[in-house]
């Protein structure tokens, strides 16, 4: 049933700029802050040192979560009568006879080469069968390549052939313009967020993110199948990705306009979780290079390994990533600790990279966290919001509500969000997740998700050239704050490179959480790769 | 009743006194139609609503319908005929809490802090226990009174009891933010249990906090207070050292004794 709200949203899909996949362009901003280029350069260098430190590391280690993605990848599926996944079976036991560090990889192609009827049976082989496969005789490490190789380039074409997917699905329904509507439904039941998804679809959204039920990152497994019962919000599986998918898809077709799909590509499951969002067409994945280690204590070297490997699946996916830097604000003061967030975005751009993600897949997050009772509050907050604009001009860069400072006033709140609005129209963020006035009382509920997108595609229409037409005043608040927290950034970056990111983090330098290297959780089943490592998926990954 | 209070019903105040004026919003599923708003209209009549009136009736989703109605309630309320243990609201000063720790204590009360469960959202006992607090108020962490330990999220409840009887806490505290089909009650009231069982509970104060949390139901929880949205952490000290200088009346708790099941 189209409705005045639909026309409104499509008109302003032709105002905004959509750009394709690998094409983000930025409008002719006017509303500039000033921004020391050579200092900008600077900054990723340094980024980029420390991304290489711990790439040494990523290289040579592998872990239980890679080894079980892989095994996905390969098409291995199914779990036991108590519902653990036949990947975590087969991982785990190669893991405790210590064999993991050859790669899961190995042992598969060695099954296959010992008659297994296929990749299924050849993983039903490693967790089942009485013999452990102690890879001391018989085929090669050579000869498993070879056996694998029709089966490493079909899971790449899986992979492929849900990115052309979902880039047709793109062309027959366009998504709307910059910013882009994103909300979340949570209702811990995946047919009730079905229903949600639409009905959020309906009234304007561009993206759903079904958010995931609180604990499950600190899961070492991915549930199966389609769920119903779930706390603070709905389990990430497979099954349940397809179910929204098809609401989003349809909702597509219905509204004429795309709807993205996001979940959560963290915790111990991060890149199993890419996978199964790579091939069942999600648009975004929330995906952090350190979140895991800074708010749900994953040991960081689990944590770096695994996040290395979901982004290179995400990277061949097309699939854009949305960073967690909102969450330092909510730990951390707003104002004292703004440049924490910049000097961990050029780390997260830095990890991305190395991963082959590009720039216009870097969906690095920010947030509207200052206290609102700070004197000129919006006015750093503008101040910010544009200056990460700017370092990153390519990247879908995802703006963030206020949280921290709701209170169950939802009159206020509403206002608030208005005016966190008005910041991501006025400095051409790309992704908005908007602000629910219920925010500091329950999971959004259908009419709260209505009136933050009734509100928010007012300031957005109200106000849709508003930053191309202001300047700013040389030498005024904003601009000194730009230029105080680029250079806070830079001096945060120097410290980290020269210390390292590990005792960056050991001493708390981003959120001001404290955590070690070898503390934890996960860090058990992070193994030191062989020099015979077998891995060809990540390999044809790495090779694209 | 309570006996000095007057008696006085009262109706909601909208620009005049006894004009019971009030709105509602909510959605109905079905379609906007003259049907639908005449359906909302005796709706809100049936929550007590004299003269109706949809101000505004809009589709949220297809099939749905939100509405936003003016009336006046008919319902009144005797402020008097209630009984609500109420918290003391006036926190004392830094100054006043060092004091009297370091004068009548004469050592730090010890404070164990956790979100429990499987609730990952530490906002809450964040702001009561670190440094930086909330909206200028600074957190315990912050005084000398205080030796306090922020276990984080995620906690069990075993392992929460295990880390407070190693630090030898006075005072334990513990967040639960999401609500879902009341997870927050079960998973406080199993710390109660455990404490019970352990035989602990006597000899620590437990305090339970959130926004879906007040200090009534905290004591039917068997908690000694609870905190619910905009408390500060100068309320939480200020309740800790009245405790733990002897004034557990004053510390607005008095009845915890009596809610405690045998």
């Amino acid at each position: 049933m189209p409705t005045a709200h639909d026309a409104a949203s499509r008109g302003s899909a032709r105002q905004g700029v959509y750009a394709p996949p690998g094409v983000w362009q930025m409008h002719g901003a006017m509303l500039t802050v000033p921004m020391d280029v050579q200092k900008v350069a600077r900054c990723r260098e340094l980024a980029a040192a420390v991304a290489d430190d711990v790439q040494r590391y990523i290289d040579a280690h592998t872990s239980v979560g890679v080894e079980r993605t892989v095994l996905r990848a390969y098409g291995v599926d199914g779990v036991d009568d108590q519902g653990a996944p036949l990947v975590n079976i087969a991982v785990d036991r190669y893991a405790k006879a210590g064999l993991l560090g050859r790669g899961i990889s190995f042992f598969l192609g060695r099954a296959l080469l010992a008659g297994a009827a296929g990749l299924q049976e050849a993983s039903e082989r490693l967790a089942y069968a009485p013999e452990l496969d102690r890879g001391e005789s018989g085929p090669s490490a050579d000869e498993v390549l070879v056996a694998l190789a029709p089966h490493t380039d079909a899971a790449i074409d899986r992979i492929d052939n849900a990115r052309d997917e979902r880039d047709a699905n793109k062309r027959r329904a366009v998504p709307g313009g910059n910013p882009l509507k994103y909300v979340i439904v949570a209702t811990g039941n995946i047919y009730d967020d079905a229903v949600q998804a639409k009905a959020a679809a309906y009234a304007g959204a561009d993206i759903v993110a079904v958010i995931r039920a609180t604990a499950q990152s600190l899961l070492d497994y991915v549930p199966h199948g389609a769920t119903t019962e779930g706390y603070g919000g709905t389990f990430a599986t497979q099954e349940n990705f397809k179910i929204i998918r098809r609401a989003t898809d349809e909702a597509a077709i219905d509204y004429g306009r795309y709807i993205h799909q996001t979940n959560y590509s963290s915790g111990l499951c991060m890149s199993e979780i890419a996978w199964m969002g790579a091939v069942e067409r999600l648009d975004m994945l929330l995906n952090d290079a350190m979140y895991g280690i800074l708010f749900r204590d994953i040991n960081p070297c689990r944590n770096f390994v695994d996040q290395y490997v979901s982004r290179r699946i995400i990277a061949r996916a097309g699939i854009v990533i949305n960073t967690g830097e909102d969450n330092y604000l909510t730990t951390a003061d707003a104002v004292e600790k703004a440049h924490t967030v910049l000097a961990s975005q050029f780390v997260n751009e830095a990890f991305a990279k190395h991963a082959g993600v590009k720039d216009e897949q870097m969906g690095l997050g920010h947030a509207y966290e200052i206290d609102p009772g700070i004197e000129n509050s919006f006015l750093l907050e503008l101040a910010q919001a544009q200056l990460i604009r700017q370092v990153f001009p390519r990247h879908p860069i995802k703006w963030m509500p206020p949280t921290k400072f709701k209170s169950g006033d939802i009159f206020q709140s509403h206002v608030h969000d208005a005016m966190f609005s008005l910041v991501g129209v006025a400095t051409h963020q790309s992704i908005e997740l908007l602000g629910m006035f219920s925010e500091a009382v329950h999971n959004p509920m259908l009419m709260d998700r209505y009136l933050s997108l009734k509100a928010t595609k007012y300031v957005f229409n109200t106000a849709r050239s508003l930053g191309d037409e202001l300047t700013i005043k040389p030498d005024g608040i904003m601009a000194k704050r730009a230029v105080q927290v680029l250079d806070e950034a830079l001096e945060l970056l120097e410290e980290v490179e020269r210390d390292t990111i590990w005792t960056a983090i050991e001493r708390g330098s981003f959120a001001d959480v404290k955590r070690t290297r070898t503390g934890g959780k996960g860090y058990a089943g992070v193994f030191e790769r062989s020099d015979d490592y077998v891995n060809p998926i990540l390999e044809a990954l790495e090779a694209s | 009743m309570h006996p000095t209070a007057p008696s006085k019903p009262l109706r909601a105040y909208g620009d005049r006194q006894n004009d019971g004026m009030i709105q509602l919003s909510f959605v109905l599923e079905l379609p906007p139609s003259a049907r639908a708003k005449e359906a909302a209209k005796q709706f809100a009549e049936l929550h007590g609503l004299r003269e109706a009136l949809v101000t505004t009736m809009e589709p949220c989703a297809e099939g749905y319908t939100y509405f936003v109605v003016y009336g006046h309630s008919q319902h009144s309320i005797d402020p008097a005929t209630i009984d609500v243990p109420e918290l003391r609201t006036e926190a004392l000063s830094r100054d006043e809490i060092e004091h009297r720790v370091t004068t009548r204590l004469t050592r730090k009360i010890i404070v164990v802090g956790a979100c429990t469960g499987s609730d990952a959202h530490t906002v809450g006992i964040d702001a009561i226990l670190n440094y930086k607090g909330y909206a200028g108020d600074k957190g315990l962490e912050s005084y000398k009174a205080f030796e306090a330990y922020n276990l984080g999220a995620q906690v069990e409840n075993e392992q929460l009891a295990e880390r407070a009887l190693a630090l030898s806490a006075d005072a334990i505290l513990v967040s639960q933010i999401i609500t879902q089909r009341n997870c927050h009650k079960e998973n406080a009231l199993a710390l109660i249990d455990l404490a019970k069982k352990q035989g602990w509970r006597s000899k620590i104060v437990m305090l339970l906090g959130g926004p879906r949390i007040d200090h009534k139901l905290a004591l039917e929880l068997g908690y000694d207070a609870g905190f619910g949205p905009g408390t500060k952490p100068s309320d939480v000290a200020s309740f800790l050292v009245e405790w733990m200088c002897g004034d557990r009346e004053k510390a607005g708790a008095a009845m915890a004794a009596t809610t405690e099941t045998p």
